[in-house]
């Protein structure tokens, strides 16, 4: 018997087990699909918000500063990539600029430190790139964009070194209450566990429901994005959100972690909250709006198009309550949810401590990780590294300068991937312009390699997304 | 610390290199370093194993491998030192000496000083995303070139079903390729009127095997959530926007893109060669310099060919180049200075640039047009209203590469400092 | 009369063929291409090039192509013998690699080297 088992490993679920992984506790996640952050943690716009969007009588509200500055610690500790770019959120009419002091006003009940707002000319001084339209516009310095997926699985990699049990390819189908807990059925098994945590994302809704009444309904939205190569150079070098206007909610450039440029989202709300399909229609519209903010956006440099699913819901805020009891539901965590995990986790423990779950820390934990990325090591270095380490000689991803060195290290961290998906959120290849083309088949090989497998066996991503279906020369297929 | 000095190094071992290489042999040098990423030579040719390279050169028809065999052939013995297994990952330049950086497992990273720098690293294939198509995004979307690779050298099977988007070279080449191992190709779709590949790949790749070819059509859309499922193909008006109600589905596995090849120059950029938006390869002289001094390009990095031969052409000249500027015969910059400007008709030439003074007997100029010219027409440079020089071409088509051979009199005959060419109808 | 293109070179002259008058070939910028236009109406031919299995973990298939055309008719039957060849290196381009298929006269050959 577990004593507290995760469902579900979005940042959410993991930077829950990393808290965790501070105690005496027996703890396992459950998680659908083959690999850590395969839902909303990986799909996002990636910013690490400064928190003077959401109402301050939102648990949004009050987690957001916090979580911000928690994820800048964190950041450091884990190793993973973060840029500390600021926003702007510009004003093209006196409209815009009243909703900017709305904004001002709300951050500053929410604690956001350091806000300023500029003038027209201070913000095309600043972002030579925007349009000459903009009036004004709210400064937040202390946010910025992260690694999301690298981020997730960095607090699930230290959680498991430190103990914690991830289960992947477990969907969890039904939540039976027992004497002492929970008896957790999932597709291929069976778990029991004195505590049970609802960190489903889109899925929390029916999750909550396997044992509570019905309280708050998933409305699944999703947004789409281009990713625009770095060659067209620096964009915009903070993130350019638009104020929401009659035209439209309004869609944000952003640079990210790798000095590319995010366009995007829009916001529509689906029936399949799976459904991560791009369409022309909204590309196109997302396209327009963009514009608005960065009249010369070149969207022909494109190098991707992919969409992610909010798991927006009816009660309006986190659901995060032990809805039942020794069931905990962090649920209905949309933006931004990711800028406030650490936050939430900790709030987590408070509840399950309420709840009765006992917290023994352990004498030894670390709490850090290290990655080698060829790529920052200072030329100078790099010979005598090399000498030492063969592998990081020998470039597989061109685009962006990842070895073979850092692949193989990536495979054999405490989470091992199993697609070429899997590698290119840890090491970033194929990340590039030529999107795993040159490098795809390589990396292929070499997971195929150190995990003993044929290289049919490596998917795309998912379970069943398959690559390969055979050999030639073996009869007709 | 830079240690050895090479006379040149040559970046990629395809044709382009290869030939380059043992053309600046020939023309004098001796200290020539060959290096490549891939642990064998031949480039992109090693996965073409269909036939058809080698007609002009060789006068008979090769298949990719054994046309990079030939070249292979002649390094032994020249004491051209070639490293494979080593990708270059930045390239310096000063006035007098270029610094390649180059990775490998066994020497780790150096830093090779030498006199002349000569690009051959080829392209690579534009993707999906660059032409934006939306959908969802399964396994089973490939780039031809990945295909080719996977079916040719690995013998891996991509997939079933098979819909092919582009009939450029490639593609054709794919869509036979997977019918001869079993594959189904249900179509092949090209957004254009008109097709980017040879005719001679459209006869033995598609109607041998009735495979048929949509012109002006393109896919809008792909579905599948773990492996491909379906595709949309849609007719697209002049403007290339699908037109509502044209809309054909397909259950297909996998969806094959052959919609372009983009020259590999990140490295060239960086180290301060100047990018033609026409061609994506450097801006060059008619000595295949480009606008950095000591750096010359040739083959795919410098513009998509579609024939092999014109690449070895191209590069032995880029070879006896690197050659002359190594020895020290190396063109002035002074002399009268032609820039040659396409007109609408045509979409580049390279070279786009001409120091006169530098062309012995003649000079072969590349170019494409934009569009297909099926009446006689000609291909003519004035100098203002003058015509300086004419060919009749009987056919043209943006997918296969003219040239145009210039005799050293008369570009003496261009006064001003432009020569502009365009396509005149007879 | 019968348009083809000719598939002989790149150029892809586009021939005409007078299946009345003795399959008189026009339009053609060569011989091969006259050669080429009656042939193809009377007996076409291919060239087949393929791949066949490798006993090397790094070379697992060797491209192999018959060394004159066959019988169109022929390609997918010429495809299935292949199917059973394994080869080990060392491999020599021009290396026999089934012989006189389907009775043609025509061999299947290596294209390229490969060393053990
Ligand atoms: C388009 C978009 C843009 C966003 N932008 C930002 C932003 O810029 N900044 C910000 O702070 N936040 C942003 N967010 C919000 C943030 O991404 C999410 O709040 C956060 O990722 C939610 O994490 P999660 O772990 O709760 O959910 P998820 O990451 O979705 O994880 C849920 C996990 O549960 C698993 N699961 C579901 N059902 C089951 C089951 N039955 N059994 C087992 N496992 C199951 C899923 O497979 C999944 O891995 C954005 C979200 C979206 C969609
Ligand atoms: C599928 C296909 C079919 C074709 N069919 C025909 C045909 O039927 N007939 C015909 O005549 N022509 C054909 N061609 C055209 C012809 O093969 C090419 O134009 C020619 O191979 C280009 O040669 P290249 O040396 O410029 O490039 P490549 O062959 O691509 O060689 C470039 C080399 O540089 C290396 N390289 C790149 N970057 C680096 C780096 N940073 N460091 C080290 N090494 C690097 C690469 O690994 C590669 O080996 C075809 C081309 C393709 C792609
Ligand atoms: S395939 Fe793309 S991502 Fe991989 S090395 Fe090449 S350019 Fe880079």
């Amino acid at each position: 018997m577990f004593d507290v088992a995760i469902i579900g490993a979005g940042v959410s679920g993991s930077a829950l087990a990393y808290e965790l992984s501070r105690f005496h506790l027996d703890v396992v996640v459950l998680e659908k699909e083959n690999d850590v952050a395969l839902g909303a943690s990986r799909a996002n716009t990636a910013i690490v918000h400064g928190g003077y969007d959401p109402s301050p009588d939102t648990l949004m509200g009050r987690f957001n500063v916090d979580g911000a500055r928690m994820c800048m610690e964190l950041v450091d500790r884990l190793d993973v990539e973060f840029r500390k770019t600021g926003s702007l959120i510009v004003a093209f009419d006196e409209e815009d600029m009243k909703e900017v002091r709305v904004l001002y006003d709300r951050g500053l009940r929410n604690g956001v430190p350091s806000m300023e707002i500029l003038d027209g000319k201070e913000v095309c001084r600043r972002e030579p790139n925007l349009s000459k339209e903009i009036i004004g516009a709210l400064w937040v310095p202390e946010s910025g964009v992260i690694n999301p997926w690298e981020f997730t699985l960095a607090l699930m990699e230290v959680a498991v070194r430190e103990g914690v049990e991830l289960r992947l390819c477990e969907k969890v189908i039904s939540l039976k209450k027992r004497d002492e807990g929970y008896l957790v059925e999932t597709e291929r098994g069976m778990y029991t566990a004195r505590y049970v945590v609802n960190a489903t994302g889109v899925h929390s809704d029916e999750v909550h429901n396997m044992v509570a009444e019905q309280a708050f309904n998933i409305h699944p939205t999703r947004g789409q994005y281009y990713l625009l190569d770095r060659s067209i150079g620096e964009v915009v070098k903070s993130v350019i959100f638009q104020c929401p206007s009659p035209l439209g909610k309004g869609v944000l450039v952003s640079p990210t972690i790798h000095y590319n440029t995010l366009v995007g989202p829009d916001s529509e709300v689906i029936e399949d909250c799976e459904n991560t399909s791009t369409t022309r229609e909204a590309l196109d519209d997302i396209a327009r709006q963009a514009k608005r903010s960065v009249p010369s956006l070149q969207l022909g440099s494109n190098i991707r198009n992919f969409a992610g699913v909010r798991a927006n819901s009816d009660y309006g805020d986190f659901y995060i309550k032990m809805s039942a009891p020794h069931f905990l539901d962090i649920a209905a965590i949309k933006s931004p949810g990711l800028t406030c995990a650490p936050r939430i986790a900790t709030y987590a423990i408070e509840l399950l401590r309420e709840a009765g779950l006992d917290f023994k820390e352990k004498e030894a934990w670390d709490g850090t990780r290290r990655v080698v990325r060829f790529k920052e090591i200072p030329e100078e270095e790099r010979e005598v590294f090399i000498r030492e380490h063969p592998l990081y000689g020998r470039v597989i991803c061109r685009c962006e300068t990842i070895t073979e060195g850092e692949i193989v290290e990536a495979i054999h961290r405490p989470i091992t991937p199993v697609s070429l998906d899997g590698i290119k959120r840890r090491a970033g290849t194929g990340m590039g312009r030529c999107q795993s083309g040159f490098c795809g088949p390589r990396v292929q090989e070499i997971l195929a390699r150190e995990t003993g497998k044929a290289p049919e066996d490596i998917l795309q991503d998912k379970e069943g997304s398959h690559i390969l279906i055979g050999d030639t020369k073996e009869g007709r297929v | 610390m830079a240690r050895q000095d090479y006379e040149l190094i040559v970046i990629g071992a395809g044709p382009a290199g290869l030939a380059a290489a043992l053309s600046a042999k020939e023309h004098g040098l001796s200290r020539i370093l060959v290096l490549e990423r891939d642990t064998e030579l031949g480039g992109i040719l090693n996965q073409c194993i269909h036939n058809g390279f080698g007609l002009h050169y060789f006068n008979e028809e090769l298949t990719g491998p054994e046309y990079a065999g030939r070249f292979i052939d002649q390094l032994d013995g020249s004491g051209i030192e070639i490293v494979c297994d080593t990708m270059v990952i930045r390239l310096e330049n000063s006035d007098d000496w270029r610094i390649v950086h180059a990775m490998s497992v066994e020497k780790g990273y150096q830093r090779l000083k030498c006199r002349a720098v000569i690009l051959a690293m080829g392209c690579r294939e534009r993707t999906r995303f660059a032409i934006q198509i939306p959908g969802s995004r399964p396994a089973g979307i490939f780039n031809a070139g990945t295909a080719q690779r996977y079916v040719n050298i690995e013998g891996k099977m991509v997939g079933r079903r098979v819909i092919i988007l582009g009939s450029g070279d490639i593609g054709l080449i794919m869509a036979r390729r997977m019918t001869l191992e079993g594959a189904k190709v249900l179509a092949c779709v090209e957004l254009l009127p008109y097709s980017g590949g040879l005719n001679r790949n459209i006869v033995q790749c598609l109607h041998d095997f009735d495979i048929p070819l949509y012109l002006s059509h393109t896919i809008t859309n792909i579905e599948g959530k773990k492996r491909v499922q379906r595709v949309t193909v849609q007719q697209v008006d002049e403007n290339r926007r699908p037109i509502p109600g044209t809309e054909m589905y397909y259950d297909v596995d996998t969806v094959l893109l052959s919609v372009g090849l983009i020259p590999e120059n990140e490295l060239s950029s960086e180290a301060g060669v100047k990018i033609d938006r026409r061609t994506s390869g450097p801006f060059v002289y008619e000595n295949l310099e480009t606008s950095e001094k000591g750096i010359f390009a040739c083959g795919n990095v410098l513009h998509v060919h579609d024939l092999v031969d014109y690449v070895t052409e191209e590069s032995q000249a880029a070879g006896k180049a690197a050659a002359a500027f190594v020895l020290g015969d190396a063109p002035a910059d002074s002399g009268h200075v032609i820039e040659i400007k396409t007109e609408p008709t045509v979409s580049y030439t390279v070279p786009q640039t001409v120091r006169v003074n530098e062309v012995e007997r003649s000079l072969r100029i590349f170019l494409r047009v934009n569009k297909i010219w099926e009446e006689t027409s000609y291909i003519v440079f004035r100098d203002g209203d003058n015509v300086i020089a004419r060919f009749k071409r009987d056919y043209m088509a943006p997918g296969e590469m003219e040239n145009a051979n210039i005799p050293r009199v008369l570009l003496d005959r261009v006064k001003g400092n432009t020569l502009r060419v365009l396509i005149e109808e007879a | 009369m019968k348009t083809l293109i000719c598939i002989v070179c790149p150029r892809g002259c586009h021939l005409n063929i007078d299946e009345e008058n003795d399959y008189k070939v026009t339009g053609h910028h060569c011989e091969k291409g006259e050669t080429y236009g009656r042939n193809e109406l009377l007996h076409p031919v291919r060239v087949v090039t393929s791949t066949v299995k490798v006993n090397s973990d790094i070379h697992p298939r060797c491209p192999v192509k018959t060394d004159q055309s066959i019988p169109k008719d022929d390609v997918f039957h010429a495809m299935k013998l292949l199917d059973s060849v394994l080869l080990t290196p060392p491999i020599r381009r021009g290396d026999i690699v089934v012989e006189n298929i389907a009775d043609s006269g025509a061999h299947f050959v290596a294209t390229r080297d490969l060393d053990t």
